[in-house]
């Protein structure tokens, strides 16, 4: 198709997403802040695989990007339980507050 | 089987026969009384001499020809193969007929003396360990006689050497005046070592023998004699010497005579058995048996007629100062293998023999007839004591064996008496008795080739007559020197028949191989000229024993011996021996006679040079050697020392030094870095996130500028 945006600006809007979401993982210690912002990784890496998958012309990727977002789903399943269970003991959801496995 | 109906095969029993007597009598013997053991161990030996009878009459009936009856597989290592085999030919079969014959007798004495025996010297359960050793002994001299090889000779050599020491010293604790004392265990010693001297002369003749033959079976042995000498002439020459030293341990030559003596300390059946009829004669029967070596070496016979004549000659003369009533037969026993060996050193093979048979009969009879008279003695002695005189209490040890104590003996005990006499008269070679024949056919043998020998052998002769009779005017003529003579008692018959039997063979043995007629020398020439068909030169060295009768050497040797009774009774028959009286001999020969009776000083010559050299040498050895040097400077200085200084070194410096500081170092090591990595884990789990990210930006970084 002509006139497509190229391939470099999903994987520079992809990179970008990538680096707000691992910003957001250490620098915020709201814990659901946090998984959002493990969502945001994940889903600049979804951008990546279908990006390069419709450059390439092939399915690989997007059927990953599905795998991803069953995955992605499952964790948050698994996450936002545990975040429930932490609060329910710490009456607060701050990360750095759950620190007793320090050595 | 050409042997069928005959006896070969019997021949194991004679060793077997005495050893299952003995094994009766040791497991079943406590419980059994004094008769039963001496009947079982009687009746064993006495089986044993009905097997060589047997054997006797199955080499006459079949050609006299040698059998071999194999036994047993005994050693067999690469190609040395030697099996224990029995030799049945006509020189074993003879020996095994004295040894059983002449110790079935002794047995059969032995149950009578031992009674006393062991009633005197207080020890009564001694009576069973006493047969023990005696079929012990039988068996022992049966495996040396009935061998096929020179090392079941050994076997048997070294057999009745041992039961030689067991009985030399059956009295160990005590000397033979039953005082507290170690002097038999010392005579046993004594007997023991200077038989190892001769043991090892002759290992060493079988070795070499080994070594040139490679075997150490009789026939190979000789049937290689004559080719091994033609190229190797030395060689027989050093086996027949290194022999001649077995020779003289055994058969109690010079110069290691001086066991035979002592060995008078064992019971007196022990002395008749083992020192005088049997054992000691092994060395002559191992020189008859080896004819086929000495013959082929003139020089080595020369040297071992030598020996014997030597012997004989300074035996006798040592007998005639002795005043023990044993210790002179015991230097006559010296003397008379000393007439052997110089026989069969000639080559007189069947003179040697024959002597060697007479002798066995005659003097046990003399030994045996002296036992008689020692417990007769000590019956007088007993006699005395329970009758309480006065005078017993303060009186020395009394010994009965001491000749000076006797005296006027033929009136209490003439059995005893007539029976010393035709001991004495065979002895001495007084005609017809067996001495007479065998010491002449001897006498004759030397004076046709060895003058030497001759001379000597005759003026043993002399003295042998001369002592005999000085030993029988002391003993039973006079009047008695102690009042235990005085009392003493004839022996019970168990202990006098046997003797008249043997009084019989003493009268009658010279029978055996009368001049010209030489039933023994054909019945040996089975065994010993078998092989001599080889060579007429052998022929020639044996042919000396085939003489006749030669009027002049019978005639001079009847002659002295007559003049030398004659002597003795001008001496000792006329003017009977006072109490406390000194030898008329020791007055006439003065230092002479000194020497004599003190056996020329060799048991003092031999403890200054060799035994208190030995004593010293071993007492160098451990107190300079063994304590000084190797206990206290070796081992306490040096070993010990250095083991400490090496645990301590070991302890320090190795151990804590390196061993713990390695795991200390580990320990503190491990500390320390964990100290270190749990600062990493500062349980922020956003921190954790970022090693995850620096981890994951650094691996890729590597996958794309590497």
């Amino acid at each position: 198709m002509e006139g497509t945006i190229p391939l470099s600006y999903y994987i520079a809007v992809s990179a970008i997403l990538f680096t707000m979401g691992a910003l957001g993982v250490l620098i915020r210690r709201n814990a659901l802040i946090v998984f959002m912002s493990i969502e945001l990784m994940l889903n600049a890496a979804n951008l990546a695989f279908v990006a390069f998958a419709r450059s390439y012309g092939v399915l690989t990727g997007q059927i990953f990007v599905f795998f991803v977002i069953t995955v992605a789903a499952a964790e948050v399943a698994v996450g936002l339980a545990l975040i429930v269970a932490i609060f329910r003991s710490k009456h607060s959801i701050d990360v750095d507050q759950m620190s007793s496995l320090k050595g | 089987m050409e042997n069928s109906g005959l006896f070969f095969n019997l021949v194991p029993l004679i060793v077997f026969l005495p050893t299952v007597g003995l094994l009766i009598n040791i497991i079943f013997g406590g419980r059994m009384s004094e008769k039963a053991i001496g009947t079982v161990a009687s009746a064993a030996s006495g089986l044993a001499f009905i097997v060589s009878l047997l054997l006797g009459y199955s080499l006459l009936a079949s050609g006299s020809e040698a059998h071999v009856v194999p036994f047993a597989e005994w050693i067999k290592i690469g190609n040395l193969d030697i099996p224990w085999n029995f030799r049945v030919d006509t020189l074993s079969v003879t020996m095994m007929l004295v040894v059983s014959g002449v110790g079935t007798l002794i047995h059969i004495y032995a149950i009578g003396y031992m009674h006393e025996d062991v009633r005197f010297k207080d020890d009564v359960k001694r009576y069973g360990r006493f047969f023990v050793f005696l079929n012990l002994f039988i068996a022992m001299m049966m495996i040396l006689v009935s061998g096929d090889s020179y090392l079941m000779l050994f076997v048997g050599w070294e057999g009745v050497g041992l039961c030689s020491f067991l009985l030399i010293g059956f009295w160990f604790e005590m000397d033979t005046l039953a005082r507290p004392s170690w002097a038999n265990s010392n005579a046993a010693k004594k007997a023991f070592i200077a038989n190892r001297v001769g043991d090892f002369g002759f290992l060493l003749a079988a070795f070499t023998m080994f070594w040139y033959f490679g075997s150490l079976q009789f026939s190979e042995v000789f049937l290689k004699a004559e080719e091994v000498a033609a190229s190797q002439p030395g060689v027989i020459m050093v086996i027949t010497l290194f022999m001649l030293i077995g020779v003289t341990g055994k058969s109690a030559q010079i110069p290691l005579y001086v066991w035979l003596p002592d060995a008078m300390a064992g019971p007196t059946p022990v002395s008749a058995l083992i020192h005088a009829a049997t054992m000691v004669t092994a060395g002559v029967y191992l020189v008859t048996r080896s004819w086929a070596l000495f013959s082929l070496v003139p020089d080595a016979q020369y040297v071992v007629a030598l020996v014997g004549a030597i012997t004989a000659l300074f035996a006798a003369t040592i007998a005639v100062g002795q005043y023990d009533i044993k210790k002179v037969l015991a230097y006559s026993t010296i003397s008379q293998l000393g007439f052997m060996v110089a026989a069969v050193g000639m080559g007189a093979y069947v003179a040697g023999m024959f002597h060697l048979i007479a002798h066995a009969f005659f003097k046990a009879l003399l030994f045996l007839s002296a036992g008689s008279i020692i417990l007769g003695m000590e019956r007088g002695h007993h006699h005395l004591a329970n009758h309480g005189h006065a005078d017993e209490h303060h009186e020395e040890v009394f010994d009965p064996g001491d000749m000076r104590n006797m005296g006027g003996l033929r009136k209490q005990m003439p059995v005893t008496f007539w029976l010393y006499m035709i001991g004495s008269l065979a002895l001495a070679g007084i005609f017809p008795f067996a001495g007479f024949w065998s010491k002449d056919e001897i006498l004759l043998d030397a004076a046709k080739n060895y003058s030497v020998v001759y001379v000597l052998l005759t003026i043993a002769a002399f003295l042998t007559a001369f002592y005999m009779g000085r030993q029988i005017w002391m003993v039973f003529f006079g009047k008695s020197r102690h009042a235990a003579a005085e009392h003493a008692q004839e022996s019970p018959k168990v202990i006098t028949v046997p003797l008249m039997v043997l009084a019989g063979a003493s009268i009658l043995g010279g029978a055996l191989n009368l001049p010209y007629l030489h039933s023994l020398g054909q019945w040996l020439e089975h065994t010993i000229e078998l092989a001599a068909e080889h060579g007429e030169e052998i022929r020639g060295y044996l042919s000396i024993s085939w003489g006749g009768l030669n009027p002049v050497v019978a005639l001079v040797s009847t002659l002295l011996a007559l003049l030398a009774i004659g002597l003795s009774w001008l001496l000792y028959g006329r003017k009977p021996l006072q109490v406390g009286q000194i030898d008329p001999l020791k007055k006439m020969l003065g230092p002479l006679y000194t020497a004599f009776e003190k056996k020329y000083w060799v048991d003092e010559i031999y403890g200054a040079l060799i035994i208190n050299r030995y004593v010293d040498l071993a007492r160098f050895l451990a107190e300079k050697v063994d304590w000084n040097f190797w206990h206290d400077w070796l081992h306490d200085s040096v070993i010990a020392r250095f083991f400490r200084w090496f645990t301590k070194f070991l302890a320090n410096p190795i151990d804590l030094g390196i061993i713990d500081a390695i795991s200390n170092g580990l320990a503190t090591l491990t500390k320390r870095s964990s100290t270190a990595l749990r600062q990493l884990q500062n349980g922020f789990v956003r921190s954790y996130a970022l090693s995850v990210l620096l981890g994951a930006v650094l691996i890729l970084g590597y996958l794309l500028f590497k």
